[in-house]
C-alpha cells in the first residue's frame, strides 16, 4: 500500500524582498496612479515536477544541497503549503517535525506548548493530558516545563518537539534535519523511538545532510537538485551518485578558484604584498597542480600522485638559482618543504623561460585543506619571487585519520595462545 | 466556505486552549488583573463624563451610564479588530511549522475579547442601577444585538488578520481608523442630538445601529425598529460571509508570507 504519493508537484514562491507593494499605503498609491501592480513579481521555482511514492512502512530519505527544495517538499507533504501544480496524497495522520521548535509559541510555557502542539498534531485534549508526563519525561525537561519556551536552548526545543511528535503517534512522520542538534544520548533515544515506529509499520520521511544517517535508516532515497528529482532509488546507489556529484562540483570550483588567484597574482605582478615578494630577476609566472591524467585539479584523494608545475621566466640572468616548494596545513602548520639546493639537484641553464616540475608520488596527507608555497631564490636566500599561501588544495580521505600525514604502515595482531 | 467553519469546529479544543491561555495571560501577569479590565472602561467613562458634563457642561441625564453603554461594546469591537491585525503575524512560527487552519487565530482573538466584554457586563448593570436606571423587557433584545455584533466583529477581524500579513502597515493604519471611527459613532453623544443635516453621515456609519440599539435597550427600555434589527443582522451576516471569502482567498499565502 502506498502511504505517500507525490505526483508532478511544482511550487513557485514570490521573492519577498522585491515584492511590489508590501505596504497598504504604497498599494493604494500605486492604484490611484493607475500603475499596474508592478510587472509580475519575481518568483523562483522551488520544486519542479516532483514525482515519487513511498510504500507504507518504508523510510524515505531526502537529500540534496541547501536550496534544493527539500524543506519546501516536506512542508508541502505536511500540508503547510499547497502545490501550484500536481497532487499530493498522504494516507493517515501526518506528524511533522519541521526545522527547530516544531511550531512552539515562544511566550507560552513548555506545558502549554505541549497541549497546543498535541492538539494541533491531532490528539484530543484528554489524550494529551494522559501523556503529558510521558512527554515531559521523554524530553528530559521536568525542571523547565513551566518556563516559557523562549528561554529554552536549541537542544531543549528539539527534545520537546520530538517528544510531542512521537507521542502523537502519527502514521507518517516527517522529520527535517532536527536530529542534528540533539546531544548524542538524546539522538540515540530518538532513533530508538524511530526504530520502534518503523517496526509498527509507520512511514518516515527524513530530510538530512547527514548521509550516514540516511544510508543507515532509509529504505529509499530521493536526491533533489534544483527542485527536481535527480535520482530516486536504493540508498547506497543514490548517495554514492550524490557524493560523486558534490565532489565533481567542488573540484570544478577549486580549479576556478585557483585560476582566479593565478589571475590576481599576474595582475599584481609588480606589487610587493604579504603573499608575494622578491626582486623578480626570475619570475614565477604560474603554478599548477596536475592529476596523473594531466588535468588541472585541486581536490585529491589522500595518496594520489600530484604533479606541481612551475612556469618561470628569467628577466635578468642570475648567478645561482634555487627552486623550492613548501606545503602548509590550513592552520599554518608547515608540513613539508624542500628545494633544489638541499636535494643537490643540478640546474641546467634556465634559458628565458621554462617549467620546473615536482612529482609528489603519494600525497599522503590526512583529509583537510592545505596551501602550497612556491619560491625561487638565490643560494644565500635572496628572494627572486616568493609566492606564499596563494595556492590551496583539498585532500579528501575515506579514513578518519588524525595528524598531518599518513606514514606507510601495516598492523599485525598476535594473541598469545593461552595454555588451558 | 463550509470547510472554514468545519475546521473551526474540529479544532475547538485548540481554540479553547488558546482562548484560556490568552485570558490567563491577561489576568495572571498583573496583580490588578481582572480589576484592570473593569477599570479601563470606567476610566474612559470617567474622563468623558468629566470633559463633557463638567468642562463643556453638556446637559444630559445619566450621562456616565449612557457613556458606558457604548464604551463597553466599542472596546470589544475595537480591541478585536486591533488585536486581530497581529493575531496571525505573531503566531507565524506556529503557522510555518505545523499544520493547522489559520482562521483559528483570529477566531481566538474575537472570542477572547468577547469574553472580556461579557465580564464587563455586570459592571455595566451595576453602574446603570447606580444611576437609577430601571431595566425592562427590552433587555431581552440584548442577546440579538450581541450576536449580530459578534458576526460583524468576526468577519472584519478575519479580513484584517489576513490582510495584515501581506500589508505590514495595516496595524498602525487601523489604529488611526479606529480612533476616528470612535468619534463618528454615537458613543459619547446620542444619535438624536446630531443635526438633521448630518444624520445621513451618521447612518453611513455601519456600526451606528448597534450602539443606538444598546443605548435604547439598556437605558430607556426601548426597542429600536425592526428595520434597525434587520440592518444589524444583515450587516453581521454580510460581514461574516465577506470575511470568510477574503480569508479563504488569502489563506494559502499566509504560511508563505507570514
Amino acid at each position: 500500500m502506498v502511504a505517500v504519493q507525490v505526483d508532478g508537484v511544482s511550487k513557485r514562491f514570490r521573492r519577498q524582498t522585491v515584492q511590489p507593494s508590501t505596504t497598504l499605503k504604497s498599494a493604494v498609491v500605486d492604484f490611484l496612479r493607475g500603475r499596474k501592480v508592478a510587472e509580475t513579481p519575481s518568483t523562483f521555482q522551488a520544486l519542479k515536477e516532483v514525482t515519487f511514492a513511498v510504500p507504507g512502512g518504508q523510510s524515505l530519505g531526502i537529500i540534496g544541497r541547501n536550496g534544493s527544495g527539500k524543506s519546501t517538499l516536506l512542508k508541502l507533504l505536511a500540508g503547510i503549503y499547497r502545490p501550484d501544480h500536481g497532487k499530493i496524497v498522504v494516507h493517515g495522520k501526518v506528524g511533522a517535525l519541521l526545522e527547530l521548535g516544531a511550531g512552539f509559541h515562544p511566550e507560552f510555557s513548555g506545558r502549554e506548548n505541549i497541549l497546543i502542539n498535541g492538539i494541533v498534531l491531532g490528539l484530543s485534549k484528554r489524550e494529551v493530558r494522559q501523556q503529558l508526563e510521558d512527554i515531559i519525561r521523554f524530553a528530559e525537561l521536568e525542571s523547565f516545563i513551566d518556563e516559557p519556551v523562549k528561554t529554552y536552548s536549541v537542544g531543549m526545543y528539539m527534545r520537546l518537539g520530538f517528544s510531542v511528535a512521537v507521542h502523537a503517534n502519527p502514521d507518517v512522520l516527517l522529520i527535517d534535519e532536527v536530529l542534528a542538534v540533539g546531544d548524542e544520548g538524546f539522538v540515540q533515544k530518538c532513533f530508538d523511538r524511530l526504530a520502534a515506529f518503523r517496526r509498527r509499520g509507520k512511514t518516515i520521511i527524513l530530510v538530512s545532510h547527514d548521509l550516514g544517517t540516511v544510508s543507515r535508516w532509509c529504505d529509499a532515497v530521493v536526491w533533489l537538485e534544483d527542485g527536481r528529482v535527480q535520482e530516486h532509488g536504493m540508498p547506497q546507489r543514490v548517495i554514492d551518485l550524490y557524493r560523486r556529484h558534490i565532489a565533481d562540483q567542488e573540484a570544478e570550483a577549486a580549479v576556478g578558484e585557483h585560476l582566479r588567484i593565478a589571475e590576481e597574482v599576474n595582475q599584481a605582478r609588480e606589487v610587493e604584498t604579504s603573499n608575494r615578494w622578491g626582486s623578480r630577476e626570475v619570475e614565477i609566472v604560474s603554478v599548477k597542480m596536475l592529476h596523473t591524467s594531466g588535468q588541472e585539479r585541486y581536490v585529491y584523494q589522500s595518496g594520489e600522485p600530484v604533479r606541481i608545475v612551475i612556469h618561470y621566466r628569467v628577466h635578468r640572468p642570475v648567478a645561482d638559482t634555487v627552486f623550492g616548494i613548501a606545503l602548509m596545513r590550513g592552520d599554518g602548520l608547515w608540513c613539508y618543504g624542500t628545494n633544489t639546493a638541499v636535494e643537490d639537484i643540478a640546474l641546467p641553464p634556465l634559458g628565458e623561460e621554462g617549467t620546473v616540475e615536482v612529482l609528489l608520488e603519494h600525497l599522503d596527507f590526512v583529509a583537510g585543506t592545505y596551501y602550497l608555497d612556491v619560491a625561487v631564490h638565490a643560494m644565500d636566500g635572496y628572494p627572486y619571487d616568493y609566492h606564499h599561501g596563494l595556492y590551496s588544495f583539498t585532500v579528501k580521505s575515506d579514513l578518519q585519520e588524525v595528524g598531518v600525514c599518513r606514514i606507510p604502515h601495516s598492523w599485525a595482531i598476535k594473541p598469545m595462545i593461552a595454555v588451558p | 466556505m463550509r470547510t472554514t467553519f468545519q475546521e473551526l469546529i474540529r479544532y475547538r479544543a485548540l481554540i479553547q486552549t488558546l482562548v484560556l491561555r490568552d485570558l490567563k495571560a491577561r489576568y495572571r501577569g498583573s496583580t490588578l488583573g481582572l480589576l484592570w479590565t473593569l477599570l479601563n472602561p470606567l476610566l474612559h467613562m470617567g474622563i468623558y463624563a468629566l470633559v463633557f458634563s463638567v468642562y463643556i457642561r453638556i446637559e444630559m441625564e445619566q450621562y456616565p451610564a449612557f457613556l458606558l453603554c457604548g464604551i463597553l461594546p466599542w472596546m470589544w469591537f475595537s480591541s478585536a479588530l486591533f488585536m486581530g491585525t497581529t493575531a496571525i503575524i505573531e503566531s507565524g512560527s506556529l503557522l510555518k511549522k505545523v499544520v493547522f487552519p489559520p482562521q483559528v487565530l483570529p477566531t481566538v482573538t474575537v472570542i477572547a475579547t468577547f469574553i472580556n466584554f461579557l465580564l464587563g457586563l455586570p459592571l455595566l448593570f451595576g453602574i446603570l442601577l447606580l444611576f437609577g436606571v430601571t431595566f425592562g423587557w427590552a433587555l431581552l433584545a440584548l442577546p440579538l444585538i450581541i450576536v449580530a455584533q459578534f458576526a460583524l466583529t468576526f468577519g472584519l477581524t478575519l479580513i484584517v488578520s489576513a490582510v495584515s500579513v501581506r500589508y505590514r502597515d495595516v496595524p498602525p493604519i487601523l489604529g488611526h481608523v479606529l480612533s476616528f471611527w470612535f468619534f463618528l459613532t454615537p458613543i459619547i453623544y446620542p444619535a438624536s442630538s446630531v443635526p438633521e443635516r448630518f444624520r445621513a453621515l451618521l447612518s453611513l456609519n455601519p456600526v451606528t445601529p448597534f450602539f443606538v440599539a444598546y443605548q435604547e435597550a439598556l437605558l430607556y427600555n426601548r426597542l429600536v425598529s425592526w428595520e434597525a434589527f434587520g440592518a444589524m443582522i444583515c450587516l453581521g451576516v454580510v460581514a461574516l460571509l465577506v470575511g470568510v471569502l477574503v480569508f479563504e482567498r488569502l489563506r494559502w499565502s499566509l504560511a508563505e508570507e507570514v
